[in-house]
């Protein structure tokens, strides 16, 4: 039997996968029909009934998508990017043996975009089909949880801590002393939360997670409740992510029924269940006290910590919060072992992070690699520079809280420590590339606007800073007093930044400052030191496209 | 419009995220007191509560407000409140399609603000906005994870890549 494999992942169909498998189903059946469909050069009908398509999670190499796989004798042999209209001419030149097209890429694995990648957390996405638990466990799956079984909770917690996983959703803390207080704390029942309200432009991992490889998560999240001593575990995913959503539930209803799930984990004897609840288009809800907020049913407002939700979190309740990859990457520390994990790396940033290359760059995709890599490594080299191929100007590196950063910072490593020493993060592994036809101070008013909108209301700086940072860059742009204004501004972010109670009013100040530090001509178009290029047409253009309307 | 007939073969043949968007109920006490019933044991059963509602009805009505208050032993206030937080929830039901397009900083990156121009331009609608022949109501988003294939967008649920205004034009049917 030849095995087809075609991408499922919400940015495969974006580029018309599914016209791709359709294509692939009508070519097939029409073979199975009679010679008049068949080509020549294809194999008898026969032969081609014996074909199985099978749809994955994406390899994340999105220039090549809809990328399609048909497994050979010497393994996986890819062809891509494939549009629908390519599907009957790959089958008349024998691409189900493989054989030579202009489409094909040779085995993916040998790409160099893959070559160069450590695939740990990631190492089953794109080739599994995500919601077959036997693929599943055929390649490695559920080896982390079992070893976490024999070990018990203590265990668990000081392998996590000896690989130094730190938390993947931006802040970094160490995971390992996170369940560890959690374990400790006093309170029943307990709760692990699974952070997948992704809403940093620019990042897509825990989408294609869930969409490629869900059980691995689920396995993360068992193996977290394990050592933590939760039996209940909630899954709070955006709404945006209607395909990771349909593809996470299904995976639940599939753990639940082979016992993966349930009252006793694996006939184990420990009680684990995990639901999931989607969110509402509200940015801040990635925070995680205003996540467990939500959870509870209220409005996503931020909560002051103390006390921590380690101590009182979901319902009061101790509760463990962790990112999606946090969580799915605990499954190799524990199968691999700790050392292994800990072995790649830079400084502090142990193990790997999967970087996500997006935006006006030529080999977006998803690049799992230990930390170390430079800034300009991964947009020159891997990246291979713009899409739109002018000269890269600005690089937003974490999200919409994250710094712009100019070339001359491309010799910054991808590290917690080393970004935050030039005044940015890394956050959830985001990086934007923008080209030269990029405004600096159109994106810092953008920042500011994005923050009003998005601001929880909770804090002073970060509920009326936001509206007042919006109005001041406006001016600016408006060629109104700059300097005074400049500098308002400057005063205005270092009052967020110190003042706001979490990261969306406290770190909004970093992709303003950053831009009006090395992208200062943006901000100053109309006075000759900057060129005088003249009063700037975009001043006052944001709209109100976030207000709210209910 | 003649623009989006296509756009409605496409969903009747029920393509992925096909519209069921014209298939919304009109608002019924019964219904609606229905669906709060179902969820109302779930623990933080609000957000559940009023997607089901919103997925029922395609909004949630002004009149269930009391209803899911009762409920969940809140005042109308609080429930308003919730409500009125999240981008998501709608008071009154949209278009029988719709447009959710990425306005995020890596869509950014690749033109989605002139993009954005064109439609609204094109459609003669705001943000939010749904066209005079109540088709396609327009929605800004911040960011659907598509951000390797930008400009990107939903259009009833199905994902679109690398979109400019002539590719978007035919996701819509053509519209001259």
């Amino acid at each position: 039997m030849t095995r087809v494999f075609i991408p499922r992942d919400a940015a495969a169909l974006a580029l018309g996968a599914d016209a791709v498998a359709a294509a692939f189903d009508v070519s097939l059946r029409g073979a199975e029909r009679g010679p008049g469909l068949t080509r020549p050069g294809n194999p008898p009908p026969g032969e081609q009934s014996a074909v199985t398509v099978i749809r994955t999670g994406s390899r994340g190499l999105f220039w090549l998508e809809p990328m399609v796989e048909v497994e050979t004798p010497d393994g996986r042999i890819a062809y891509g990017p494939v549009a629908a209209s390519d599907v009957a001419d790959l089958l008349a030149s024998g691409m189900l043996q493989g054989a030579a097209h202009k489409l094909r890429l040779g085995k993916p694995e040998d790409l160099p975009f893959l070559a160069r990648q450590t695939r740990f957390t990631f190492a089953r996405c794109g080739i599994v089909d995500p919601l077959s638990l036997d693929d599943y466990r055929a390649h490695g799956g559920l080896k982390g949880l079992r070893r976490a079984l024999q070990l018990g909770p203590t265990r668990i917690v000081e392998d996590v801590t000896k690989s130094g996983l730190r938390g993947r959703g931006g802040a970094g803390f160490p995971t390992g002393i996170k369940w560890k207080t959690t374990a400790e704390a006093i309170g029943s029942p307990k709760y692990i939360v699974c952070n997948a309200d992704e809403g940093d432009s620019g990042t897509y991992a825990d989408r294609m997670l869930m969409e490629g490889d869900p059980f691995t998560l689920i396995e993360g999240m068992a193996i977290a409740g394990i050592a933590a001593g939760a039996t209940k575990g909630f899954v709070y995913t955006r709404s945006e992510y209607p395909h990771a959503v349909a593809t996470f539930d299904a995976a639940l209803a599939i753990a639940r029924r082979e016992g993966l799930l349930g009252e006793t984990v694996l006939g184990s004897g420990h009680a684990f269940d995990i639901e999931q609840r989607v969110g509402a288009g509200a940015y801040v809800c990635g925070e995680e006290t205003s996540l467990l907020d939500s959870l509870e049913g209220k409005r996503g407002q931020v909560r002051a910590k103390p006390p921590l939700p380690a101590h009182k979190g979901l319902f009061g309740k101790p509760t463990v919060v962790n990112n999606v990859i946090t969580l799915a990457s605990v499954p190799f520390v524990l199968s691999e072992g700790a050392e292994a994990y800990q072995a790649i790396g830079f400084g502090r940033s142990r193990g790997t992070m999967p970087i996500q290359l997006a935006g006006n760059l030529r080999y977006a995709g998803l690049f799992e690699a230990g930390f170390g890599l430079t800034l300009g490594e991964l947009v020159n080299d891997i990246g291979g520079g713009t899409r739109s191929g002018r000269p890269v100007r600005a690089v937003q590196v974490g999200g919409p809280l994250g710094a712009y950063f100019p070339p001359a910072l491309f010799d910054t490593k991808f590290d917690y420590e080393a970004f935050a020493a030039r005044d940015g993060l890394i956050g959830h592994g985001g990086v934007v590339v923008f080209d030269d036809t990029v405004d600096l101070a159109r994106q810092a008013r953008f920042a500011m606007e994005f923050c009003a909108a998005e601001s929880c209301g909770k804090c002073t700086p970060c509920r009326i800073g936001s509206v007042r940072g919006m109005e001041v860059i406006d001016r600016i742009m408006a060629g109104d007093r700059v300097e005074a204004n400049l500098e308002l501004l400057q005063d205005l972010c270092h009052t967020m930044k110190f003042g706001s109670l979490c990261a969306l009013g406290g770190f909004i100040p970093y992709p303003v400052m950053s831009a009006l530090t090395h992208f200062p001509e943006d901000f100053n178009k109309t006075s000759p030191a900057f060129g005088g290029r003249g009063r700037r047409e975009a001043a006052g253009e944001g709209d109100a496209s976030r207000t709210r309307h209910v | 419009m003649r623009a989006f007939r296509l756009i409605l073969m496409r969903a009747r043949r029920g393509e992925p995220g096909g519209a069921k968007v014209a298939d919304y109920e009109p608002w019924n006490e019964a219904r609606g007191a229905e669906i709060i019933a179902a969820h109302v044991s779930q623990d933080g059963a609000a957000m559940p509560m009023l997607h089901a509602v919103q997925a029922a009805f395609g909004c949630v009505p002004v009149a269930v407000i009391p209803m899911i208050a009762e409920a969940l032993n809140l005042t109308r206030a609080e429930v308003h409140g919730i409500v009125s937080f999240y981008h998501e929830f709608r008071s009154h039901p949209p278009g029988r399609h719709v447009l959710k397009l990425c306005r995020a900083e890596a869509c950014q990156s690749l033109g989605a603000d002139a993009l954005a121009a064109h439609l609204r331009n094109r459609l003669e609608v705001a943000w939010h906005g749904t066209t005079h022949d109540g088709a396609l109501t327009l929605e800004p988003v911040f960011c659907l994870g598509l951000c390797a294939v930008g400009p990107s967008a939903l259009l009833d649920g199905r994902p679109l890549g690398r979109l400019d205004p002539a590719r978007i034009e035919a996701e819509l049917g053509g519209v001259t």
